[in-house]
């Protein structure tokens, strides 16, 4: 499956203080408008990796980081970077939902203020669109101004994702997005994956290997802190090229 | 095809936002600042004391600096008594009144109570001493057949109930941080509450204990208006269990009775700086010395939650 | 092997009784610290409301200060209240959004706890000396209310400085890492999300620490009160009278001043320093059932 690459990891390496969920030496591609899944057991680096993409991991304790990250052939790892922009580009979604203590509308438009936009009109349209596009539209439309934390699970996790979307970012990632959700959020979360691919890159790191091989268009298996392998997703869940990916696929390990 | 939301940021951080956060680190470092300089000022004025007045005389055993007696053994002894005092009697009394609320009292007289030590930790000490000084000194003259209310032993206890919300609110901390599963084991065991709460929490909350006793030692140090209308303002030297019963005079009243009429410049002016300049020596010790029992009992936690 | 039953209901009685002693003890030295807060509050009630009027509170003293009302007192101890506001709040929350917010786990920080704990501590009779020697000699500013106002400001930073600071932490890490991951930079998010929440538990804690100042005398001892004023102030630079000063002369330096007026004092200043506790109370209990986190 020919693309383009939107993320190209280069030897990347990762030591916190305390020693957990480092990473060693990853090369990776990460290609634009497709779901890219990384997965693996738990403590393999693949939430570290994700969130390295976009620095956050710059408000933890790391103590060592080796290695560079290319989003469209920039390197954001390196000092200079300005990750106030490459935040923008590059969005999150976290396992848990965060909404802040603001109306739902206003959570949505955060983001965009917090880069200067005041226009009621461009904010107006940017809700719309977002909240469309996450599937939420129909649910929340007329009580835009009531507290999001009314929302229940599946829909602020949702609304989180729409915060993320406001901004247009060029790569979304999300780590465990759906754990602790309903089967039927869970649902409606992997089916706007698909429908927003061809405008956004994906970047997963999913809560089971069920859900990896649901979602992935290309995936990478992580093992305490390596990348063993990574393909097509299809292939991967089929027929793996390495032993130790078909023990954790089958679910002889994990 | 909507804007792209490039064309619309604003520069990362903007010069205002840096002049805010610079601002915020001043603020920061002003309590350094603060503390030297009120360290570096007491000493100015504080330490032309030690060579205006030869050290003999300070350690004398007469304070009467109209006729140049600067002896600071009296007000040393004043406040030492009174604060050790207030210590002894409010620490009990304290961990009683933690244990009550924590313990004892059931839930609608607890929602009561707490407001209430907190309604004492407000009142100015100037009207506890007027209190004090009106009603409870006669009380205790009429009660102890003494010539004078206004005695060491009344300032004590004033002073132990003015240190009580303090000692209240750290030993309620104490026994909230012993562990649930501490209580719940020695239940088991078919030990009352009192045999739990005597043997099992407090001896845990030890360092705890300590740590209000010595910041309740700290604030009594510092005590000014109370002891000024309260303790008779005698600077004698007490020499019995007798004298507890007599007027004394603290360092905290000293500077404040007599700075008002003292010339600038002078050695009686540069004595009570140096009075000033010991009482904030002694209350940095103790605050230090509080603040690392904390810091070991943190550590502490953290080993034993690891 | 069987224990005689006699002997082990007779532990446990004892056991019981023991429990029952220590339990009675403490609640009598609970109730003898808790009943003399009623009975001084009650009491200064009591002896003080007849000297209560409209007059008492809007009328200059004269006459010696044993007739008229407390109108300079009162006014003075509003200024010096928010003079001390104007100090201690802004630089005292600066500080501990710093701690909060922006300070590294290394020695400076732990130097600028060092020296707010020991500001903490420090006498209030030596704040005042500190202030007589700097404010008023060295900076020429004279006993006036600025100079009491920096006074009573620096004794009070210690206070708002660890209440909000508190207040601050409370706020979950979780918001500030949305804010931060949706392109916000650090004040931004504090300006936005954080200090938004906390601001309730400064408020509270900055209500506290300007009702500490209010009631203080040996700070303004000899930075700023005046035993009488004939007018009211109308410059930072001048004298003021005081409530807490008030009560503390007339009760000790005039003879034959009537005994309701002195407690009449000390009703207003206590009146005066408890609904602010009350204010405090208020707001954190509302607010503590608003939030949901």
């Amino acid at each position: 499956m020919a693309s383009n690459v939107k993320i190209h990891i280069e030897n990347f390496g990762l030591r916190y203080s305390d020693g957990t969920e480092s990473l060693h030496g990853i090369t990776l591609d990460i290609y634009a408008h497709q779901v890219n899944v990384l997965f693996g057991p738990a403590g393999g680096g693949k939430s570290t990796l994700l969130r390295a993409i976009n620095r956050l991991n710059d408000l933890t304790d790391v103590v060592e980081q080796t290695g560079h990250i290319l989003l469209d052939g920039e390197d954001v790892t390196r000092p200079a970077c300005d990750v106030v922009r490459l935040r923008r580009r590059v969005g999150i979604v976290f396992a848990r939902p965060v909404v802040l203590p603001m109306s739902i509308y206003r959570n949505i438009t955060y983001g965009l203020e917090l880069a200067g936009v005041r226009d009621r009109v461009t904010l107006d349209a940017a809700v719309a669109r977002s909240l469309q596009q996450s599937a939420l539209w129909d649910e929340v439309h007329d009580r835009l101004g009531d507290p999001a934390h009314a929302l229940s699970g599946g829909q602020q996790q949702r609304l989180c994702l729409a915060r993320v979307l406001a901004l247009q970012p060029e790569v979304i990632l999300l780590d465990e997005p759906t754990s602790g959700l309903d089967p039927i959020s869970t649902a409606k979360i992997e089916a706007t994956l698909q429908e927003l691919k061809s405008s956004y890159t994906f970047v997963i790191v999913p809560h089971s290997v069920q859900q990896a091989a649901r979602v992935a268009d290309w995936a990478a298996f992580f093992l305490q802190g390596e990348l063993i392998e990574h393909g097509v997703g299809r292939d991967m869940f089929l027929k793996p090229r390495n032993s130790k990916t078909e023990e954790y696929i089958t679910g002889r390990f994990g | 095809m909507t804007d792209k939301l490039e064309d619309k940021q604003k520069p990362s951080i903007s010069w205002l936002e840096f002049f805010i956060e610079r601002a915020i680190q001043a603020s920061g470092i002003s309590a350094i600042v603060l503390v030297v300089l009120i360290f570096l000022f007491l000493i100015q004025e504080g330490i032309p004391a030690f060579f205006e007045v030869p050290l003999s005389s300070l350690f004398a055993a007469r304070w009467y600096p109209i006729e140049d007696y600067f002896g600071l053994l009296p007000l040393i002894m004043g406040s030492l008594i009174v604060t050790l005092g207030a210590a002894i009697v409010s620490l009990p009394l304290g961990l009683a009144t933690a244990i009550f609320i924590a313990e004892i009292a059931p839930a609608w007289v607890r929602d009561i109570l707490k407001p209430f030590v907190e309604v004492l930790a407000g009142i100015p000490s100037v009207v506890i001493g007027f209190i004090g000084m009106l009603v409870f000194a006669p009380m205790m003259r009429v009660a102890l057949n003494i010539p004078t209310g206004l005695t060491a032993f009344t300032g004590i206890l004033l002073l132990a109930w003015m240190a009580l919300p303090t000692i209240v609110s750290v030993a309620e901390d104490v026994l909230d941080a012993v562990p649930v599963t501490y209580r719940d084991a020695g239940l088991a065991l078919g030990m009352t509450r009192w045999q739990v709460i005597w043997r099992i929490v407090l001896p845990d909350g030890r360092s705890g204990v300590l740590m209000a006793l010595m910041l309740g030692v700290g604030r009594t140090i510092g005590e000014t208006m109370t002891v000024m209308m309260v303790t008779g303002n005698a600077a004698r030297i007490p020499t019995g269990i007798g004298d507890l019963f007599m007027p004394v005079r603290t360092m905290t009243a000293t500077i404040a009775a007599e700075m008002g009429e003292v010339a600038q410049g002078s050695a009686h002016y540069h004595v009570l700086f140096a009075v000033g300049l010991t009482l904030f020596v002694i209350t940095f010790i103790v605050n230090i010395a509080a603040a690392s029992v904390v810091f070991r009992q943190v550590k502490r936690a953290e080993r034993m939650l690891s | 092997m069987t224990t005689p039953p006699t002997r082990q209901r007779k532990i446990t009685l004892s056991r019981q009784n023991s429990q029952h002693i220590a339990f009675a003890l403490i609640t009598l030295a609970a109730l003898a610290v808790i009943i003399p807060i009623f009975f001084i509050v009650g009491y200064i009630v009591y002896e003080g409301a007849s000297a209560i009027s409209w007059e008492f509170l809007t009328e200059f003293p004269y006459n010696g200060m044993k007739s008229g009302g407390l109108l300079p007192a009162i006014v003075g101890t509003l200024w010096l209240t928010l003079g001390t506001a104007i100090i201690a709040v802004p630089i005292g929350i600066g500080a501990a959004i710093y701690l909060s917010e922006y300070a590294k786990d290394n020695a400076l920080t732990r130097a600028i706890r060092i020296a707010i704990i020991n500001l903490a501590g420090i006498p209030s009779v030596v704040f005042g000396l500190f202030g007589m020697g700097l404010f008023v000699i060295f900076l020429n500013f004279g006993t006036s209310i600025l100079a009491g106002s920096l006074t009573l400001g620096i004794m009070t930073l210690p206070v708002i400085i660890s209440t909000a600071e508190e207040a601050l932490r409370a706020v979950p890490q979780s918001f500030r890492l949305v804010s931060v991951s949706l392109g916000g930079t650090r004040w931004q998010t504090i300006r936005r999300v954080v200090l938004p929440q906390a601001l309730p538990g400064i408020i509270t804690g900055v209500i506290l620490g300007l009702e500490r100042a209010a009631g203080e005398t040996a700070p303004i001892l000899f930075t700023v009160a005046a035993f009488f004023l004939p007018r009211l102030p109308t410059s930072i630079f001048d004298q003021t009278m005081a409530l807490p000063y008030h009560l503390f002369v007339i009760s000790t330096q005039v003879p034959g001043m009537p005994i309701h007026i002195q407690y009449g004092t000390a009703l207003v200043l206590l009146v005066f320093v408890l609904s602010m506790n009350l204010l405090a109370t208020l707001i954190r209990r509302h607010y503590r059932q608003q939030r949901f986190w």
